[in-house]
């Protein structure tokens, strides 16, 4: 038998229920590469085999009595930004380097009741701030396809896991592009949703009206599977949208007719490497084979997405992140003679130069004096951005575009530019502010042999035309691509 | 847009409780000036007239019944504190 870690989930799921290979099976094979693997990609800041095994051996049983969910026995990775109920949740951050939930985040129960198996928890960017993964307060996680560089961010472990083949698929969050720029780079699917379609109770905030649970995988219908587990209404977060969630997977059907797809001119601008806009317009030819109708359109604002979002995002962030004063969780620093000294120590120490950079600029938005041209100038250029995408959706039942500017960048290489690190978000912004869902989907490589990805959007709760235009863009490519040698 | 200066970005390091050492100080002062100048081109929009987005989707209020429902131990949230005593968290004296 081959083995079960290079099975796509769908696929593992029908072994599975066959009887072809139990979950304990495939767990201890997914445990093997971890530790064959992982040393070199250093995805995993925490790795639960014990628990992973008995959850298994607890799937194994309820797929026997032929009582299977769909994710009933597989192994998942999980981004450490979700909280894991006894299981350490870090943010990648030194602040919460020893903090154990005593709760689970609403999508951790959701997977629990499926009687998903969790391997451990994915290294990222501190407290999901940044596009590199170099901002984690512990290690480097690598790009599988080429170790000198990036795996992207801020989900870089789920994304850099998912294309080592150490989980069948993985939990991400993004809050600017943090799912999709990631998986763009690794070779992977990985798709936010619509804000408020999956619950985030749990979730460790960063910018509130920004931040998505969504799933990682490497095929569109596997994240289909896993969008449809998470998703849904929860009484603990109010902004959690109450319409009922349809079978995602059921919409990766074959054809585009009375499809139109619009391509926005303000997308493929100077500074889109020229090896990944030749990609993307092979993606577009293959959607148009499909049967799709292709059609410019404009998103004016565009341009005004980024100095936006860190505006928004980071005014967010100053008040999400004031919670950290080492009092109830979390780290505290160890000298000081006052309690005033003993908030600004704690959080002198406890969180790195990126976080601190963006607490001090969303302060300094939201400070007196400043709040109207910056938080409220902000907020009204979102409104702007929030109409183009709803002009477009009049004409377009999807948007095609790249993810990022360019393929996975070296370590180092913008680690001291914060200006040029934000500008690689610059493609995948504009789905946050306006709250729509966006994914990002392999179509090809660059002349360095390195995984570029299409992103495709869809008007607000649209997941099902999301699913439907990224299954056929992955069928009608068929891209050759064998996984990174590791 | 106006620079900000050294000492502005120490009266921000107070807000936001964080302490900064003088190179950092330096090294924020310059790259919050160039981001600050980055955002600026927002200026250049006109948004008069135009609402600002104040929430991410359009809910009203969502209600439910008031219910007492069980929560967290004591001892559960303890678990995680820097310093605790009796069921409380430990800090420096204030008064």
């Amino acid at each position: 038998m081959n083995n079960p870690a290079d099975l796509t989930l769908t696929d593992l799921r029908d072994m599975l229920d066959k009887g072809d290979v139990s979950s304990e099976e495939a767990t201890r094979a997914y445990l093997d590469r971890i530790e064959k693997i992982d040393p070199k990609v250093r995805s995993f800041v925490t790795i639960t085999g014990e628990k992973a095994l008995e959850q298994a051996r607890k799937a194994d049983k309820v797929i026997s009595r032929g009582e299977a969910s769909p994710l009933t026995g597989i192994p998942l990775g999980i981004k450490d930004v979700i909280c894991t109920k006894g299981v350490k949740t870090t943010c990648s951050s030194k602040m919460l380097g020893n903090f154990v939930p005593p709760y689970n985040a609403t999508v951790m129960e959701r997977l629990e009741a499926q009687g998903a198996v969790m391997l451990g928890k994915l290294n990222m960017d501190e407290f999901a701030m940044g596009s590199s993964t170099e901002n984690s307060a512990f290690f480097q996680t690598r790009n599988p396809w080429d170790l000198d560089r990036i795996p992207g961010g801020s989900s870089g472990g789920s994304a850099a896991s998912v294309a080592s083949r150490l989980c069948a698929a993985s939990l991400g969050s993004d809050t600017g592009g943090s799912i999709r720029q990631p998986a763009s780079h690794c070779g992977v699917v990985g798709m936010k949703p619509t804000y408020g379609r999956v619950s985030r109770f749990g979730l460790v905030a960063f910018a509130s009206s920004l931040d998505q649970i969504g799933p990682l995988a490497r095929s569109v219908k596997d994240c289909a599977v896993l969008l449809q587990a998470i998703s849904g209404p929860d009484t603990k977060d109010s902004t959690c949208l109450p319409q009922p969630v349809p079978a995602y997977a059921d919409a990766c059907i074959k054809g585009l007719d009375d499809f139109t797809i619009g391509i926005p001119d303000e997308y493929f601008v100077d500074g889109l490497d020229p090896d990944v806009e030749k990609a993307v317009q092979a993606g577009i030819e293959a959607l148009a084979s499909q049967g799709a109708e292709i059609r410019r359109i404009s998103l004016p604002h565009t341009g005004y997405a980024v100095a936006t979002y860190y505006i928004i995002a980071t005014a967010e962030a100053s008040s999400n992140l004031s919670r950290y004063d080492g009092v109830k969780y979390g780290f505290r620093a160890e000298d000081y003679s006052s309690l005033m000294e003993m908030y600004k120590e704690t959080r002198a120490k406890g969180f790195g130069a990126e976080v601190k950079r963006r607490i001090m600029l969303g302060t300094y938005c939201l400070s007196a004096g400043y709040y109207d041209a910056f938080y409220k100038k902000a907020s009204k250029v979102r409104t702007l951005i929030i109409q183009d995408f709803k002009d477009a959706f009049q004409e377009c039942d999807a948007v095609a575009a790249p993810v990022a500017p360019t393929t996975a960048f070296r370590l180092g290489e913008k680690v001291h530019n914060p200006i040029q690190m934000y500008l690689s978000d610059i493609f995948t912004i504009p789905v946050n502010l306006a709250g729509i869902p966006g994914i990002s989907v392999p179509c090809g490589l660059d002349s360095k042999g390195l995984p570029i990805g299409l992103q495709l959007m869809t008007g607000h709760l649209q997941e099902e035309k999301l699913f439907r235009a990224a299954f056929n863009l992955e069928a009608a490519l068929d891209l050759d691509i064998s996984w990174p040698e590791l | 847009m106006s620079k900000i200066t050294v000492s502005e970005v120490e009266h921000v390091a107070n807000l936001a409780r964080l302490r900064l050492d003088a190179d950092e100080l330096e090294a924020f002062t310059k790259q919050l000036n160039e981001i600050l100048e980055f955002m600026g081109k927002l200026e250049a929009l006109d948004t008069s007239g135009v609402e600002p987005t104040t929430r991410a989707i359009e809910l009203l209020n969502v209600f439910r019944d008031d219910e007492a429902k069980p929560s967290l131990s004591v001892e559960e949230v303890e678990q995680n504190a820097p310093q605790s005593e009796e069921g409380a968290f430990v800090v420096p004296r204030i008064i």
